[in-house]
């Protein structure tokens, strides 16, 4: 099953590669990985989304969870959460395209937020799955560059994740 | 208030955090620190001659005395050769610091001259590791890396120290830390008491009970406690290799140690057991064989410090998560004035075990028929007989190994010395010399082979410097004995590389180093060869033994089957 697991590390030099080394090292899977700071500069976020079952979700938290810049983790997928990816696209956009862009775009609640005469450069955020048919929708178009953040979650209600 | 640069507060902090030998090769970027050692006394340096000798001597220091291992290295080559030394220590849970130099701050990433990122060559292989940034953060980072060593799970700690960061000119205050805290560290002090009732509840229900205990009880010193638990029910225990003598090896209670070329008893019991009791152990591949058919009939009750380390390669029915020595007190209160529910199903399980002990009696390994060579099982025999089985037994890794294992009985826990998780060739020798500069008084024996010995034999030079007493008993079979053995089994006797070809005359080579060396070809010569050889604790000898090298190393579990298929001899199996 894919999991989402949000970790609240020590801003520190390093901390970053031994996540991402621990994955390899463990053979374990990574979908996406985004991190950056919270409001507190001390610490940083990093979200993961990996597949494995139980036996394998299971080491890589407590396998995370054992390193000594981890400071807490929590799998979002274990409740409910909310999931956001953003995405840019950049698609051809000439002649009777141009239409044909705007309007998927506006059908997915996307925005265009550049513009040559012959592409457009579309933002659109969700979870991936609707990123993903998004995608769907504009390769008969034409697309020309994919930049995707990777999966960033929260989960849903008062839970919080914090020190 | 006193000021002190970056490398008097090393070697200040050594001293206040009670550090009496580290083990180190000088090197240009470790030089400032070298100097700052040099004016002062009380941190004694030992001088290897290869820098994963540092690491193995730490390491048999840290076994031997529960302490973490000290090690100072400089930076490249230095640094790149403390790694399989590192290595050893994560994978037995060693506690170890090791302090590495590193280029100055401003030549990092150009790669300057002995330059090596050696947080991130180390990072899979170490506990933590830490760079210093700042020379006024070098006590905290210090304290910290000996706090986590030793703490929890212990491990190996790298530390990082670019040059500039110990230059004499730049002085700051030094106060030494007592504590440390670190808020994303916090091991756990207890296990959980519902879950502990729950296990003891299903202890005393058992019928077909074995204890599994490993070296999560001798690191967590809970040997005493353990001994008491396992006494008071009365069932059997078997160790792995990691935790022999943590409960006495000659009881009748113990049935020795497990897995791969444990004993017939340990891996029967294992097999029919109804409940495994595993303590500080961690399920490891040459303990279980293959999982899927590991102990079939049992609930599996697992206690150990490290989360991680339940339910990893085998589901734990009963996960405790704590210390062993806190879990086992509490075990031991709530075993207190309650008696096992079945006490004739356990003795029908004694029975069955007394069965399979009786089974392979006398039958262990074919003694020498005069006139042939020694067994190497013998010699090991006659070693623990006339150490009183109360000597520190390092070993290095092989058939030797495994023998030494199986033949010396320990009723002591951080006694037998040995790499189990890595298997270290050349370990043996360096870990002896750490252990008997901190314990002259007693009996160090490194019982290696031929091959292993070759890896680490530049120490002889050290133990010369130093006057290190320790006994060398190299059991000569001519060649890379377990290799052999596997290319015997799986391979038709293809032995590919496994001859030792061209071997030194141990004998010339250990002379020009000043010690004395016995050459043992007969059975009679054993004796005497050894009781020259321990008549004087403060003298290295070695002994070049030379035994049968067609022996196998029995039982031997049978690849991808259950604990109890197991070869027994050339001839038999299970
Ligand atoms: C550093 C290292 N390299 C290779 C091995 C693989 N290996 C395991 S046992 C062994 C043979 C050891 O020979 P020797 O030291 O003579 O011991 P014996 O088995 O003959 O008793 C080898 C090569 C190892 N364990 N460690
Ligand atoms: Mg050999």
């Amino acid at each position: 099953m894919r999991h989402i697991i949000s970790i609240l590390m020590e801003n520190e030099p390093g901390a970053l590669s031994r996540v991402v080394g621990l994955f390899s090292q463990r053979n374990f899977n990574i979908e996406s990985l985004n991190v950056a700071p919270t409001e507190d500069s001390t610490l940083s976020r990093l979200t993961v989304t990996t597949v494995g079952d139980d036996r394998v979700i299971e080491q890589i938290t407590k396998q995370l969870n054992k390193l000594i810049d981890v400071v807490k983790l929590v799998d979002l997928t274990e409740g409910n959460h909310i999931e956001r990816e953003l995405m840019l696209v950049k698609v051809k956009a000439l002649g009777a395209q141009r239409d044909e862009v705007k309007r998927t775009a506006d059908i997915f609640r996307a925005q265009i937020v550049d513009v040559t005469p012959s592409v457009y450069t579309v933002q659109i955020t969700g979870d991936a799955g609707k990123l993903d048919a998004f995608l769907q929708a504009m390769a008969p178009i034409g697309i020309l560059e994919v930049a995707r953040t990777g999966v960033s979650g929260i989960s849903r209600g008062d839970k919080i994740l914090s020190l | 208030m006193e000021l002190l640069s970056g490398a008097d507060m090393i070697a200040r902090f050594l001293k206040d955090e009670g550090v009496e030998y580290i083990y180190g090769y000088p090197g240009g970027a470790a030089l400032h620190i070298y100097d700052a050692l040099f004016r002062q006394d009380d941190v004694k340096h030992i001088l290897v001659r290869h820098e994963q000798a540092a690491t193995h001597a730490a390491d048999g220091y840290a076994r031997a005395s529960g302490k973490p291992g000290t090690v100072l290295v400089t930076s490249g080559p230095g640094a790149t050769n403390a790694v399989t030394g590192i290595a050893t220590a994560y994978m037995d849970s060693i506690p170890m610091v090791v302090l590495c130099g590193q280029v100055a701050s401003h030549l990092i990433g150009e790669d300057a001259f002995q330059e090596t990122d050696i947080i991130g060559v180390t990072r899979p292989i170490v506990k933590h590791s830490f760079s210093i940034r700042h020379p006024s953060e070098i006590p905290t980072v210090l304290k910290k890396a000996y706090y986590l060593a030793a703490s929890g799970r212990p491990g190996p700690v790298v530390v990082d120290i670019p040059k500039d960061m110990t230059a004499p000119t730049e002085r700051y205050e030094y106060v030494y830390p007592k504590k440390v805290k670190l808020r994303s560290y916090n091991p756990v002090t207890r296990g959980h008491t519902g879950q502990i009732k729950k296990a003891v509840d299903m202890m005393l229900k058992a019928r077909r009970p074995v204890f599994y205990t490993g070296g999560g009880v001798v690191t967590g010193q809970a040997c005493e406690g353990l001994t008491d638990l396992v006494q008071r029910l009365g069932y059997p225990i078997t160790t792995t290799l990691m935790g022999i003598g943590a409960y006495p090896q000659n009881d009748r209670q113990s049935l020795g140690w497990l897995g791969m070329h444990g004993s017939f008893e340990s891996n029967m019991a294992m097999h029919h057991a109804d409940l495994i009791i595993a303590i500080g152990a961690r399920f490891d591949d040459r303990v279980t064989n293959n999982t899927s058919k590991f102990c079939p009939t049992a609930k599996i009750i697992h206690v150990d410090i490290d989360p991680s380390s339940i339910s990893k390669t085998v589901r734990a029915d009963v996960p405790i998560v704590g210390p062993a020595g806190s879990v086992i007190d509490e075990m031991i209160s709530l075993v207190q004035g309650r008696e096992p529910a079945n006490p004739e199903a356990l003795g029908e399980w004694w029975d069955k075990i007394e069965g399979w002990r009786e089974d392979r009696r006398g039958k262990l390994y074919e003694p020498a028929e005069p006139g042939e060579p020694l067994k190497p099982q013998q010699v090991i025999e006659t070693i623990c007989r006339m150490t009183r089985g109360e000597a520190f037994v390092t070993t290095d890794v092989g058939q030797h190994q495994m023998f030494a294992a199986q033949y010396y009985k320990f009723d002591k826990p951080n006694r037998f010395i040995t790499s189990g998780g890595l298997g270290t060739m050349g370990f043996g020798f360096p870990a002896a010399m750490g252990i008997k500069l901190s314990y002259p008084d007693d009996d160090v024996v490194c019982i290696t082979g031929e091959g292993s010995f070759q890896m680490m034999m530049q120490e002889l030079s050290t133990c010369k410097q130093f006057g290190v007493g320790v006994k060398i008993v190299n059991l000569n079979n001519g060649s890379l004995g377990m290799v052999r053995q596997w290319q015997d089994l799986n391979y038709k006797s293809r032995h590919a590389h496994s001859y030792m070809e061209s071997l030194p005359d141990f004998q010339k080579l250990i002379e020009a180093y000043g010690f004395t060396a016995l050459k043992v070809e007969r059975p009679e010569d054993l004796e005497p060869a050894l009781e020259r050889a321990f008549a004087n604790k403060d003298e290295l000898v070695f002994l070049d033994i030379y035994v049968d090298p067609r022996e196998h190393v029995y039982p031997m579990q049978v690849p991808l089957g259950s604990m109890r298929d197991m070869l027994l001899s050339k001839t038999e199996r299970t």
